[in-house]
């Protein structure tokens, strides 16, 4: 097992910008090679850091969306009206710019294939990013999984083809939609926000025992963490991570 | 040497109206949330604003006898310690003056507390004279709870943060004993013309 | 238990309890010294919007940290944990 998250020191970075992107007319990519990176484990987060010439500085914290590879650090941001880190990587940045970060941060909400299954995993908009360090790093691990995705529209949808893909490449992995506010012709999964019936459904239920991972926008969060206890599971098998209303 | 980030200038914008937005702040139109906790949800009929002097005098309103005294309308700019400002906010409230009038005190300084434990500390000569107000209504509507609704102190000329939501009251002293942020390291004061951010400024 | 939309998870605050304990504190425990509530740090409930990080008890809504940004450096107050486990270290 790898000891990365529990590695000590923290400094800044500075990372290269290999490759940009788009998953969304609002979702970039970002492919980082950091010089220096200790590796990673899925789940954990970066802190990005932008400086002005005159010194003023803005920072966020950005989830990692690759499982481990090396060097190679990929995030995924999601452009915020008047956020002005998300702003500047959507509208400035630019392949061969470096970027200040530090990492990886965080012990709590990661998980990788050593730790078994089953594996849980319940993502809302770009909540989906950390969830998918995890589920691309299940291989050939034969850990039972399952991924509900929540998003508004299918145009909304980050990772849409490799999610469609990587059940086919992972037979352990099975993966749920909805999509709450309109759907394409012909659509198959669900067409609501989700709730309890749709958690019943698609989720592995208490008896399982799975490690339960919930990533999204707060209130999505805060909801499907009670429905979840509701169901059964224990308060400690469900770790939650929100994402801010502000900020960005 | 310190690395910058190529091409990244951040929200700040220059200001033409040199004369309306203090240094150091940038212009928005939106109305930025900060809070330090859960939102209070006060029911009207529940609120109550109390004055307690230094000699533990209290004298306390319901909505109701509020709601009586004078309402004043005013049109005023905020700034933000986290360096927004936003330009002509209109409100209604209650002027501290009118709350204060009869009250007996000798007191120089004033902590107002709300829902929720937060705190903040003012000199009295700041509340009084036509510069602060418990506020009700922001844009001709109900403030509401995220702003600090059902009332929320309005003390514009200092940084925002002083303006505190779900006010409940307030406490007269002879001592300036520091609130929340102020005892964390902001500034005891807060003029945002001066650029009063942290303790030192 | 704290709800509403405006607050985030320990994990928020990941990078600065690293800075402070130099390793990773998200998945070790804290208890409450209001309430007693023992919790991951990660599980904690974040404000990162106000003019600086106050971190609170999930259970009771206590401030157990505070974190503020002055120009000299990060000033952390630990306002009310009565202990923080610090997992496989010796006291």
């Amino acid at each position: 097992m790898e000891r990365t998250a529990v590695r000590g020191r923290l400094s800044w970075l500075l990372a290269d910008v290999v490759e940009l992107i788009p998953e969304t007319p609002r979702v970039k990519s970002i492919r980082l090679r950091v010089p220096g990176w200790t590796g990673h484990l899925p789940g954990q987060h970066v802190d990005l850091r932008l400086t002005a010439e005159d010194g003023y500085q803005a920072q966020r914290s950005y989830s990692i969306a690759n499982p481990p590879e090396g060097e190679n650090v990929t995030i995924t941001v999601e452009l915020v009206d008047n956020g002005e880190v998300s702003s500047y990587v959507h509208e400035e940045l630019r392949v061969g710019d470096r970027i200040e970060l530090r990492g990886p941060i965080g012990g709590y909400f990661v998980w990788e294939p050593a730790r078994g299954g089953p594996l849980q995993l319940v993502g809302g908009g770009s909540g989906l990013v950390p969830l998918m360090a995890m589920a691309r790093s299940l291989g050939g691990a034969a850990v039972p999984a399952r991924m509900l995705v929540s998003a508004r529209t299918q145009e909304d949808l980050i990772y849409r083809q490799e999610l469609s893909r990587l059940p086919t490449e992972i037979p352990d992995l099975r993966v749920d939609y909805t999509l709450t506010r309109s759907q394409p012709d012909g659509w198959k999964g669900y067409a609501r926000r989700v709730d309890r019936a749709m958690l019943g459904e698609t989720t592995f239920d208490s008896g399982q025992n799975p490690q339960i991972f919930v990533c999204g926008p707060t209130g999505f969060v805060e909801s499907v963490a009670t429905i979840l206890r509701e169901l059964g599971h224990p308060p400690e098998r469900i770790r939650t991570e929100r994402f801010g209303p502000t900020g960005g | 040497m310190t690395f910058v980030s190529r091409g990244f200038k951040g929200r700040r914008q220059v200001e033409a109206a040199a004369d309306r937005v203090p240094p150091g702040q940038y212009v928005t139109d939106d109305f930025p949330v900060l809070s330090a906790g859960p939102t209070p949800l006060i029911l009207t009929e529940n609120w109550r604003f109390t004055l307690i002097t230094e000699a533990n005098e209290e004298l306390t309103w319901n909505w109701d006898e509020f709601q009586q005294l004078p309402h004043e309308q005013v049109t005023v700019d905020i700034h933000c310690v986290t360096k927004w400002s936003k330009l002509d906010t209109r409100w209604e409230g209650v002027s501290l003056d009118t709350l204060l009038a009869g009250v007996k005190t000798s007191a120089r300084f004033a902590l107002a507390y709300s829902h929720g434990g937060y705190t903040t500390n003012l000199p009295l000569a700041d509340l009084t004279g036509g510069k602060a107000w418990v506020a009700f209504n922001y844009e001709g509507a109900p403030l509401r709870p995220e702003h600090g609704g059902p009332a929320r102190l309005l003390v514009p000329h200092l940084y925002f943060w002083k303006s505190a939501k779900w006010v409940q009251g307030l406490r007269l002293m002879d001592q300036e004993s520091p609130g929340f942020w102020e005892s964390y390291g902001y500034h005891i004061y807060g003029d945002p013309w001066k650029e009063q951010r942290y303790a030192g400024d | 238990m704290i709800d509403d939309d405006r607050h985030l998870d320990g994990n928020a605050i990941g990078g600065l309890l690293q800075v402070l304990f130099g390793r990773e504190m998200t998945h070790e425990l804290g208890c409450c010294g209001n309430c007693g509530a023992v919790n991951p740090l990660g599980a904690t409930v974040v404000y990162v919007d106000a003019p600086g990080s106050v971190i609170r008890c999930p259970a009771c809504g206590s401030v157990l940290l505070v974190a503020v940004a002055l120009p000299t450096g990060v000033r952390v107050s630990i306002e009310s944990l009565r202990w923080i486990d610090l997992a496989e270290i010796g006291a």
